[in-house]
């Protein structure tokens, strides 16, 4: 027993110092600075289509009420968003995506795995990101910024679409046609 | 049966003795960083010391540990909890944050109060003192609301209580 208990204490006694609290590292990311070629225009739009298809995908599953659907595709949109490359971008673009990327994932990764309710407030603030990343990389089809301002008791939900119609995806059929158009992004 | 136990006590202690060689990375500092959430937010004391008591062993930079937090495999427990905690809100780290990101991390700081989902069952049952009551839970649910909207809202009222604060000291 005494032996016990000495190995015990002995083996405490042995650990480390405590060292400073741990942070997390913020991506070091290069600043590569490309002039602006038809391929690196090429490339941006092309991510940013990507995003923008997968996102509507995620919108009309939301309307819907598909809580299956939008899981998938989350799970996709988070994909797309991890993999977007902002290195053409300038250094300020660079920042700027950088934060609506990590924001936009993380909602994604969350309306992967959540109920629908929880989906849709995720949507809310995922369709937030999605619209100023299309502020910065344009659009090659026009856009709409529609809302509906009763959804979140009353605070209103912003969603993209790609027509003028409204199809509410924070509400779905018990609300289908209720909102507006906003704003026409070309 | 008697002669079985020994060699196995024999080799669970052995096994334990040396799991506590492996080396961990306590989660302590010594300061309160200017970025953190109580610093950048002027947070009322009863909801900074809440905050601390529920929440800052896995969602900050310092881990008030209790005796047996050395111990493995207790330590690699905590370790895990804190990593995960971390990542997913660093109270220490908020200072840092773009608006953006301290959007989503105060409403989903809603949500999960809201839901009860934080703090989690098993460290409340630890630790009975980070167990909020629903008065404590409205309050701090109401003071990351007010954040939230205060965010949002024009910068004119930060600018005049900041503005004020000066003249008052």
């Amino acid at each position: 027993m005494t032996t016990f208990v000495a190995t015990l204490l002995l083996t405490i006694a042995c650990k480390g110092k405590p060292v400073q609290g741990t942070e997390t590292v913020p991506d070091q990311r290069e600043n590569i600075e490309k002039t602006r070629t038809m391929a690196t225009d090429g490339q941006q739009d092309a991510q940013s289509e990507m995003v923008l298809k997968h996102y509507f995908k995620l919108k009309d599953a939301l309307v819907a009420t598909d809580n299956d659907k939008a899981k998938s595709a989350g799970a996709e949109l988070a994909g797309v968003l991890r993999s977007f490359d902002t290195s053409s971008f300038s250094e300020d673009g660079q920042n700027e995506m950088g934060d609506i990327l990590t924001n936009a994932t993380e909602h994604a990764e969350h309306i992967a795995k959540s109920d629908i309710d929880h989906q849709r407030a995720h949507f809310k603030n995922l369709s937030k990101d999605i619209i100023d990343m299309v502020a910065i990389t344009g659009t090659n089809a026009p856009l709409y910024e529609q809302y509906c301002p009763m959804y979140d008791s009353n605070e209103g939900g912003i969603w993209l679409s790609m027509d003028e119609d409204i199809r509410n995806p924070y509400f779905g059929n018990r609300m289908l046609k209720c909102g507006k158009v906003q704003r026409k992004i070309m | 049966m008697q002669k079985k136990v020994k060699p196995l006590l024999a080799a669970l202690l052995a096994v334990f003795v040396a799991i506590q060689f492996f080396p961990i990375e306590m989660n302590v500092s010594v300061a309160v960083p200017i970025t953190d959430f109580t610093k950048v937010n002027n947070v009322p004391t009863a909801i900074a010391n809440r905050l601390r008591t529920s929440c800052y062993d896995c969602h900050s930079n310092d881990t008030k540990y209790p005796w047996y937090g050395q111990i493995q495999p207790v330590a690699w427990y905590m370790e895990r909890h804190i990593r995960s905690g971390k990542k997913a809100l660093n109270f220490s780290d908020w200072g840092n944050l773009s608006k953006r990101r301290k959007h989503s991390k105060l409403s989903a700081i809603i949500e999960q109060m809201e839901e009860g989902k934080m703090p989690l069952a098993g460290y409340r049952y630890i630790h009975g003192k980070a167990s909020l009551n629903e008065e404590s839970k409205a309050m701090t649910i109401d003071f990351m609301r007010h954040l939230i909207n205060e965010q949002d809202s024009k910068k004119l009222n930060q600018f005049v209580y900041d503005s004020l604060a000066l003249y008052i000291e």
